[in-house]
């Protein structure tokens, strides 16, 4: 989908597997390559890569815990690499002991579609008692959710090729007439046991329930990695933004699995020639939305200039911390009262300007007990979010003291004093300045280097602008514009 | 006005007379000279109010203190987007604006500001935006103007001194409340441009505490210092910065 030409994939000179315009052409699966490429003439092949579907499905795998704890895992089988039914990639999961926690199968098998088709998979879902009959089913393309009652008949009329067992078994029992599953249980068990080995029968009696079926349960890693190779390199922000969608959709999931947020996540771009480009992301609080993660991962994309073409990205999380979940409000979102704006509202908007701007750009101010004034203001970080939810403090008694004791200071403080004009012992600032009021000696800080000797005046500008300026006591001495009281 | 042709009610300078019957109540600007000929009592919420000041210092953060001190000690965010200096924590402290409800947000370019202030009104977060927009066209005001809106804070606009000029000019602005400062008489002279409802021809004189106050502060003994006396001043604040340190 993300290439410009149309493609598919090959493997041992045969076509696995092709996109829709591919297919439109009629190439399908199986095909010999020389004969897709007569029929397509610009056709992308691309070698099968076992080990990016394997790290795709450990990927999904990681996704899919969010579901059930228990997500078991099947790989293609080695030795029939040809073989279309059982050469596909499967999760099992477990999903009995969720039912009651999403509302049934059908919720999970929504959300499992719809996560799936935003993070690019096609994925044939099915649903049935026993773990081994929803495997067949998934992977002979029905799309059903079988309850036990017609578990036997459900898969009756299932294609033995399913079944672990080679083409010449497949062949021979198709010689005897036996084509489906339902065909094979009617034929007498230990006749069929002589001929073809326990095995097959083994392979159904576990799919109805009548023998054991343990599986080994997929440990999902505890930091999250998922790579994407890009069909085609992108030199485009949405593109990529597009393609780290999916691997947003996929941590969310994960996540979701924890119970847990994370506050910080790195975007990698890997390019040809260069060494890889980091995308990294700061949030206020720990989070786990993948819409929120998407928003602000486009906010730093866009204002990102690529160096290079992007072939591949990574989505990385490492510490994941648990995320208590949101207490719902009593009556509604709280949406329509418009007021107060939740810590959320607060954070994400935090975030946001953050991501577009840099965290350098978005801060608070604080008050600091100094007597210098440069000193006496400080950049911090913008208040935590649960220091909010308290209710306003009085205006401190200490604070006002301190107010009172160190005079009137200005709303601005300019980041450097300005140097003024001085004509005829009158500092000038846009015309002569009308001292209102002062001095106030400021000398302070000669333990830190930082000392200061100066004597600061208010006064007034010819139009009228009030604003607070110093005189330098020290040698060279002169008058300093230091804040304007707008 | 559903009669109306939608054509016209779409047009963004077309004034709609119902918009004034029905007037929010606003936030007490604290000066009630003020207040008496806002439309809503105060300052407006949920659209824009441009401010422009004659010259920058001229006292556009002396009129809003009192409503953003209330803001603030309601616990409310108080965004400020693109300050044009720093915003001096002790002045904040002393209006009563308590500093930490403050969001500074600091930008690179004009788009970055209007992107950011659109940001801060789409965010039910903020009880007031401050916004100094370098460089804004119409259809950009507009845009927060819609954004604005939607929110239910104080949203105001300061323009640099060098829109003052242009207010002459007639520029036309989608804000409902426009604001001229100047100086008369040593106090404040607040012309009202643009409100809803009848045009208000008389600026309206505020005579700003704050300048009395600095007065006083030149004549109280406690921190105004003879300049005769620099050595017990100096070895005063010595005392003070050993008990700081």
């Amino acid at each position: 989908m993300l290439t410009p030409e149309p493609c598919a994939i090959a493997c041992d000179g045969r076509i696995l597997a092709c996109d829709a315009r591919t297919a439109a052409r009629g190439v399908a699966p199986g095909l010999a390559l020389t004969a897709a490429c007569a029929l397509v003439p610009h056709l992308a092949v691309r070698p099968r890569d076992p080990a990016g579907e394997t790290e795709a499905l450990l990927g999904l795998a990681a996704w899919a815990t969010q579901f059930t704890p228990s997500v078991a895992l099947e790989f293609p089988d080695a030795r029939f690499p040809h073989a279309q039914l059982s050469s596909t990639h499967t999760l099992v999961l477990e999903i009995e002991a969720s039912l009651k926690l999403f509302g049934g199968t059908a919720p999970i098998l929504a959300t499992a579609r719809r996560e799936l088709a935003a993070m690019g998979f096609t994925a044939r879902i099915a649903s049935a008692p026993t773990a081994k009959s929803a495997v067949w089913l998934a992977r002979a393309g029905r799309e059903v959710a079988l309850d036990p009652a017609r578990l036997a008949t459900g898969l009756a009329d299932l294609p033995l090729r399913l079944l672990d067992c080679g083409a010449d078994t497949c062949a021979a029992l198709a010689a005897i007439g036996a084509s489906t599953i339902g065909d094979l249980l009617r034929l007498p068990r230990d006749g069929v046991a002589r001929r073809f080995g326990r095995h097959l029968l083994d392979e159904i009696d576990r799919a109805l329930g009548r023998l054991p079926d343990p599986r080994t349960f997929f440990t999902p890693p505890p930091r999250f990695h998922a790579r994407l190779d890009l069909a085609a390199e992108v030199t485009q922000a949405e593109m990529l933004l597009f393609a780290a969608r999916r691997l947003v959709v996929q941590l969310a999931g994960f996540l979701a699995a924890r119970s847990g947020g994370v506050q910080r996540l790195a975007l990698q771009l890997f390019h040809r020639e260069t060494h890889a480009t980091e995308v990294a992301i700061g949030l206020v609080a720990p989070s786990r939305d993948a819409e929120h993660f998407t928003r602000l991962l486009r906010e730093r994309l866009d204002t990102l200039g690529l160096r290079a073409p992007v072939r591949a990205i990574a989505l990385v999380a490492e510490n994941i911390v648990p995320l208590a979940g949101e207490p719902l409000a009593l009556f509604g979102d709280g949406g329509e009262t418009g007021g107060n704006g939740g810590t959320g509202d607060w954070a994400k908007l935090v975030e946001r300007l953050r991501a577009r701007l840099g965290a350098a750009a978005v801060h608070g101010v604080a008050t600091a007990a100094e007597h210098r004034p440069e000193r006496a203001t400080r950049q911090v970080e913008p208040v935590a979010a649960e220091r909010r939810r308290l209710p306003p403090r009085l205006p401190s008694r200490a604070a006002a003291l301190r107010s009172a004791g160190t005079g009137v200071r200005p709303f601005w403080l300019l980041a450097q004093p300005r140097p003024l004009e001085e004509i005829g012992a009158v500092p000038h600032h846009g015309g002569p300045l009308v001292l209102l009021a002062g001095p106030e000696r400021i000398e302070s800080g000669w333990w830190d280097g930082g000392d200061v000797a100066r004597d600061y005046f208010i006064a007034e500008t010819r139009d009228h602008a009030v604003v607070w300026v110093f005189r330098e006591r020290r040698a060279p001495g002169g008058w300093f514009l230091h804040g304007l009281f707008a | 006005m559903s009669s109306l042709p939608q054509a016209i009610l779409q047009r963004t300078d077309v004034w709609r007379g119902a918009a004034t019957s029905n007037a929010a109540p606003g936030i007490a600007s604290g000066f009630p000279a003020l207040d008496a000929v806002l439309p809503g009592g105060g300052w407006p919420t949920a659209c824009l109010t441009e401010i422009l000041p004659r010259n920058e210092g001229i006292g556009e953060l002396r009129l809003l203190g009192p409503a953003l001190a209330r803001l603030a000690g309601d616990g409310r965010c108080l965004a400020w987007i693109a300050p044009p200096h720093l915003p001096y924590a002790p002045a904040l402290a002393a209006a009563g604006i308590d500093p930490e409800r403050l969001l500074v947000v600091r930008t690179r370019s004009p788009q970055e500001t209007l992107w950011a202030t659109e940001q801060a009104l789409r965010s039910a977060a903020c009880g007031a935006v401050l916004a100094w927009p370098a460089a804004a066209r119409y259809a950009d005001l507009r845009r927060l103007q819609l954004a604005a809106e939607k929110g239910a804070g104080l949203v105001v606009l300061l323009r640099a001194p060098s829109f003052y000029a242009s207010r002459a000019a007639g520029e036309a602005s989608p804000a409902p409340l426009r604001l001229a400062l100047d100086t008369a008489n040593g106090g404040l002279a607040v012309h009202i441009l643009k409100r809803r409802g009848t045009p208000l021809g008389a600026p309206v004189l505020l005579q700003q505490p704050a300048v009395a106050r600095y007065a006083a502060a030149g004549i109280h003994a406690d921190h105004a210092l003879d300049r005769t006396q620099p050595a017990t001043a100096s070895a005063r604040d010595l005392r003070r910065g050993h008990a700081h340190a």
